[in-house]
C-alpha cells in the first residue's frame, strides 16, 4: 500500500506482534485487533486537532487493511509471498497444474448448470463446499512451505497461492449465484 | 487533546469539561433529538410532550417555514409547500427518486438537474435544505432542553446509504449550523442501545442481527460485540423500501377501487396516502379497517380491507426485505443459528405480519422492548456523548463498514471494484491503471458505486480528469487512483501519474452532490436572516480552540516532551506556541487560525510518536492478559 504507515520499518506480522507466518491464532489475532482499533480509531479523536485527526486516520486505516489481511488465507499468502521475495504477482499468471485445472473447469460445469437443477440451493452448496475442503488441503500445504521459507518452498507457494485464486474466483462466483436463486424466490 | 487521555486510559484530559451533545434520527416519516442526562439517554420532548418530530416542513413567502405537526395539518391543505419524506429524495436524481419512489406530489423546477429543486412559495428548495429545517428544529429542542449550545452531534443514517446520500446529510448539517462528531448508521445506533440495556443481564455479547424497517428505508445489519467492541459484519438493505411503501401500495389498491387511480390529483394521492396509514396502523390491531375518500368529482368513496388482504398486499415488499438478510448473513458468513438476538428497529416493525415472517427466519422471537421509534436516537445520543469525550473509561468502540462497493469505470464500460461492500470503514486502497493510447495525455476516472459489473448499472458519484500525463506509448503512464473513505463512510479519490507525478484529486460530490460553492452561498443567507454577528463569533471560537490546543500541549510536554523530542523539534513547537499565544487577543479569526495550524503542523512528528507510544503501551497491555 502506498499510504503512509506510522512505522515503515513494522510489517502487519509486527504490528500485531505475531509471529511471521502462514499459520496465525484468530482468536489472538481478533484480540489485537480490537486492541489496536482502539488506541488509533477516529472516533477516539472527533474533539482533536486536525493534525490528530489525520494520523489517526492514517493508523486506523492501516490497522484495518493489516487485520483484513492477515484474517484471510490467501491475502495472508500473498503478504508472506511479499514479505519473502518484494513480489505478491501472481495475478496475471495461471496455475500450470493441467489436472487441477480440469477439475477446476468440471467445477464450473457443475456451478453453470446448478441454476436449472431441481434443487438449485443444495447444488450450490456442494460446489462451495468442495471448494472449501481443497481450500483447505492447499492451506496445509502452504503452512509447511512458510515455515520453511527456502526459495524452492517459496516457488512452490506461489503456485498454491494460484490454485487459491482459481478457487476464490470460484467461490465468489458460487456466492453470487447463490443469491441470484435467492432472489428469484 | 485525546492523545493526551490514550496515555492514561480513563482519564480526562480536562476532567471538569462536560461537552453537550446530541443524537439525532433524521428519519423519513418522523425524527427524534436525544440526550444523555445525568447518565441516561432519553429523547427529547417538545413543548406539548411530543417525541416525534414529523420530518415535514411547510414553506411560505412570507415567515420562516414551519416544521414538525402543524405542518403535517397543513399537507392536506397545502401539498405544493408542504414537503413531506425528503429523506427519499436527498442525494439523488429526480429520475432515480421517481422509478424509485412512484408518483410525488410536488413541482419540480429543472427536473433534469442533478439535484432537483422543489418549487414552493419559500423559494426553490433542494431536499438538503428541507432536511436542514428539520435538524434545527430538533437542534434547538437539544439547545433549549440542555442549557447552551450543543458542541456536536451524530447524525445517524441508514446502513445502506450511498456515498452521495452521506455527503447530502453532513451538507443538511452544515447548513442547519451543526458540527457533526460523526454520521452513524441506524442499527449500529440500534445495537449499542440494546447492549447498554442488557448489559447487566450479561446477554449482550455475541451475534446480533438488527432488522430497521424506517419509513422509507430497509437495512439489515449483522454485528458481533465482543467486551464493548462491536463489528459490522455485514450490512445490507434497500434504500428505498420502508412503511411509506405499505402506505403507498394500500393507496394505489384503493385508488383503483375507486376507479381514479390514473385520473387523481395532489388532493386526493395525499388523501389517499393518509387513509392507507390509518388503515395500515388500525390492522396492527384490528382484524379489519374502513377506508374512505373524497374523490375528485366530489363523490364519497368507502371500503373494508381485512388483514388477509393488507398482507396479500405487502408480502412481496417484505420478501425484498427477507432477501437482502439472506445475502447479509451470508457476507457475514454468519448461519442462522450462530444469530444469538435479532432486534426490530423501525416504527414499521410494529405491522404483525412482519414480525412474523422475521421470526420465522430467523426461528426465533424478535426482540422489540425497547421503543422502535426511539432505539435509533438513544443509541445516538450515547455514542455522542462518548465522542464529546464525557464517558472517559467507557470501552465501546463501534467498527462499521461501507454497504456498497466502490470502483472506477475501465474499458468496455465494465466496472473494476477497488473496495468491495463490507469493508470495515475507514479503509483506502490504490491501483494502478495505464494509457491505451499512444501519446494520451489526458485519463477520464469515473467513480462508481454498486454490486454490477456493469457502468449503466452501478450509481455514478464523480466523474473527474487526470491532466498532463508525459505523452508516452500506450501502456508506459502508470496511474495510481487511490479511493479513502473516512470513519463517516465518505469517499475521496485522488489521481496520480507515478512517472511524473502529477495529481488530481477530488471530494466526491458533483455528480449528485450540491458543491461547497452552493453550500456556502446558502449559508451566507442563512447567516444574514440568523442576524447574529458571525465574526464575532468565529473569532471566540477560534479563541477557545487555540486555549484548548495550548492548554493540552503544555500538559503533554510536561509529560514527555524531553523523552519524545530532540532540542530543535522542542524549539520548533515551543516557538509556535509563542506565536499562537500572542494571538489570542486579535479580532482576526483567521490570523489566530492560521497560528493554531502552524503549530500543528509543528507537531507532526510529536503527534505521530505519541500515537506509536500508545500503541506499544495498549499492545503491552494485550501481551500482559495474554500470559493469565
Amino acid at each position: 500500500m502506498n499510504f503512509a504507515m506510522l512505522d515503515f520499518s513494522k510489517n502487519y506480522f509486527e504490528l500485531f506482534e505475531l509471529p511471521l507466518g502462514f499459520t496465525v491464532d484468530a482468536k489472538r489475532l481478533a484480540e489485537r485487533y480490537r486492541t489496536l482499533q482502539a488506541v488509533t480509531h477516529p472516533d477516539r479523536y472527533v474533539v482533536a486537532a486536525d493534525h490528530e485527526k489525520r494520523v489517526s486516520l492514517q493508523a486506523s486505516t492501516q490497522v484495518n487493511e493489516a487485520y483484513r489481511t492477515l484474517k484471510d488465507p490467501l491475502a495472508r499468502a500473498r503478504y508472506l509471498l511479499s514479505l519473502h521475495t518484494g513480489d505478491p504477482g501472481t495475478d496475471s499468471e495461471t496455475s500450470k497444474d493441467g489436472a487441477f485445472l480440469m477439475e477446476q473447469m468440471e467445477l464450473r460445469e457443475t456451478l453453470a448448470e446448478a441454476q436449472s437443477s431441481p434443487n438449485p440451493h443444495a447444488a450450490v452448496a456442494r460446489v462451495l463446499t468442495h471448494l472449501a475442503e481443497q481450500s483447505a488441503a492447499l492451506d496445509k500445504e502452504l503452512a509447511g512451505l512458510f515455515a520453511d521459507p527456502t526459495p524452492a518452498n517459496l516457488t512452490s507457494a506461489r503456485e498454491i497461492v494460484r490454485k487459491l485464486q482459481f478457487l476464490d474466483k470460484c467461490r465468489r462466483d458460487a456466492e453470487d449465484l447463490e443469491g441470484l436463486i435467492d432472489g428469484r424466490y | 487533546m485525546p492523545l493526551l487521555q490514550i496515555a492514561e486510559p480513563g482519564q480526562s484530559a480536562a476532567p471538569h469539561q462536560h461537552r453537550l451533545a446530541a443524537g439525532i434520527d433524521l428519519g423519513t416519516t418522523n425524527s427524534l433529538v436525544a440526550t444523555v442526562r445525568s447518565g441516561v439517554a432519553e429523547t427529547l420532548p417538545d413543548a406539548q410532550g411530543r417525541h416525534l418530530l414529523p420530518s415535514v416542513v411547510r414553506f411560505s413567502a412570507a415567515a420562516a417555514p414551519v416544521v414538525g405537526y402543524p405542518a403535517q395539518a397543513a399537507a392536506l391543505d397545502d401539498p405544493l409547500n408542504t414537503i413531506a419524506s425528503a429523506k427519499r429524495l436527498i442525494g439523488r436524481g429526480l429520475a432515480e427518486v421517481k422509478q424509485l419512489g412512484g408518483r410525488l406530489p410536488y413541482v419540480f423546477v429543472n427536473p433534469d438537474a442533478a439535484v432537483p429543486r422543489i418549487r414552493t412559495a419559500g423559494g426553490d428548495l433542494t431536499p438538503v435544505e428541507v432536511s436542514a429545517e428539520i435538524l434545527k428544529t430538533l437542534a434547538q429542542r437539544a439547545q433549549d432542553t440542555l442549557g447552551g449550545p450543543l458542541a456536536g452531534v451524530v447524525i445517524t443514517v441508514p446502513a445502506y446509504f450511498d456515498d452521495a446520500q452521506r455527503q447530502a446529510t453532513k451538507d443538511a448539517a452544515t447548513l442547519a449550523g451543526l458540527n457533526v462528531f460523526r454520521l452513524l448508521s441506524e442499527p449500529t445506533a440500534a445495537a449499542v442501545a440494546y447492549s447498554l440495556d442488557h448489559a447487566d443481564a450479561g446477554t449482550a455479547e455475541g451475534i446480533h442481527a438488527i432488522y430497521d424497517l424506517g419509513g422509507g428505508t430497509f437495512d439489515i445489519s449483522i454485528l458481533r460485540l465482543t467486551r464493548g467492541v462491536y463489528e459490522v459484519l455485514a450490512a445490507g438493505g434497500d434504500s428505498a423500501l420502508g412503511g411509506d411503501d405499505f402506505d403507498r401500495i394500500l393507496a394505489q389498491w384503493a385508488l383503483e377501487q375507486a376507479g381514479v387511480s390514473d385520473g387523481a390529483d395532489h388532493r386526493t394521492l395525499r388523501q389517499a396516502m393518509q387513509a392507507a396509514c390509518t388503515a395500515k396502523e388500525q390492522l396492527s390491531s384490528a382484524p379489519t379497517a374502513d377506508l374512505m375518500l373524497t374523490l375528485p368529482d366530489g363523490r364519497q368513496w368507502s371500503a373494508t380491507l381485512d388483514r388477509a388482504a393488507f398482507e396479500g398486499l405487502i408480502d412481496p415488499l417484505i420478501d425484498r426485505s427477507l432477501a437482502a438478510c439472506r445475502r447479509a448473513l451470508r457476507d457475514a458468513r454468519v448461519s442462522v443459528p450462530e444469530v444469538d438476538a435479532v432486534v426490530l428497529v423501525g416504527g414499521s416493525t410494529r405491522v404483525p405480519r412482519v414480525r412474523e415472517r422475521v421470526a420465522a427466519l430467523f426461528g426465533r422471537p424478535p426482540l422489540a422492548n425497547i421503543d422502535p421509534d426511539r432505539v435509533v436516537a438513544i443509541g445516538a445520543a450515547i455514542q455522542a456523548d462518548l465522542l464529546a469525550g464525557n464517558r472517559p473509561g467507557d470501552d465501546l468502540l463501534l467498527l462499521d463498514v461501507i454497504p456498497l462497493s466502490l470502483g472506477i469505470e475501465t474499458m468496455g464500460g465494465l466496472v473494476e471494484r477497488l473496495i468491495p461492500r463490507n469493508s470495515t470503514i475507514p479503509v483506502a486502497r490504490a491501483q494502478t491503471f495505464t494509457t491505451f493510447k499512444d501519446g494520451q495525455t489526458a485519463m477520464a476516472i469515473h467513480v462508481l458505486q454498486g454490486e454490477r459489473d456493469l457502468v449503466d448499472d452501478c450509481r455514478s458519484l464523480a466523474r473527474f480528469e487526470l491532466r498532463g500525463i508525459p505523452p508516452l506509448v500506450a501502456g508506459a503512464a502508470r496511474i495510481q487512483v487511490s479511493f479513502e473513505i473516512d470513519a463517516d463512510g465518505l469517499l475521496r479519490v485522488a489521481a496520480s501519474e507515478l512517472t511524473s507525478g502529477v495529481t488530481a484529486r477530488v471530494e466526491v460530490k458533483p455528480s449528485y452532490g450540491l458543491t461547497d460553492g452552493e453550500i456556502a452561498a446558502m449559508l451566507s443567507d442563512s447567516r444574514q436572516h440568523a442576524g447574529e454577528d458571525q465574526l464575532a463569533r468565529r473569532v471566540r471560537e477560534e479563541r477557545v480552540e487555540a486555549q484548548r490546543v495550548l492548554e493540552s500541549l503544555r500538559a503533554a510536554l510536561t509529560r514527555d516532551g524531553d523523552a519524545l523530542l530532540d532540542t530543535a523539534e522542542r524549539t520548533r513547537i515551543e516557538d509556535a506556541m509563542t506565536a499562537l499565544a500572542a494571538t489570542l487577543n486579535s479580532i482576526d479569526a483567521k490570523r489566530i487560525g492560521d497560528a493554531r495550524r502552524a503549530l500543528e503542523q509543528a507537531c507532526g512528528r510529536y503527534v505521530e510518536r505519541r500515537m506509536n507510544q500508545s500503541i506499544q503501551s495498549a499492545m503491552a497491555g494485550q501481551r500482559v492478559d495474554a500470559f493469565e
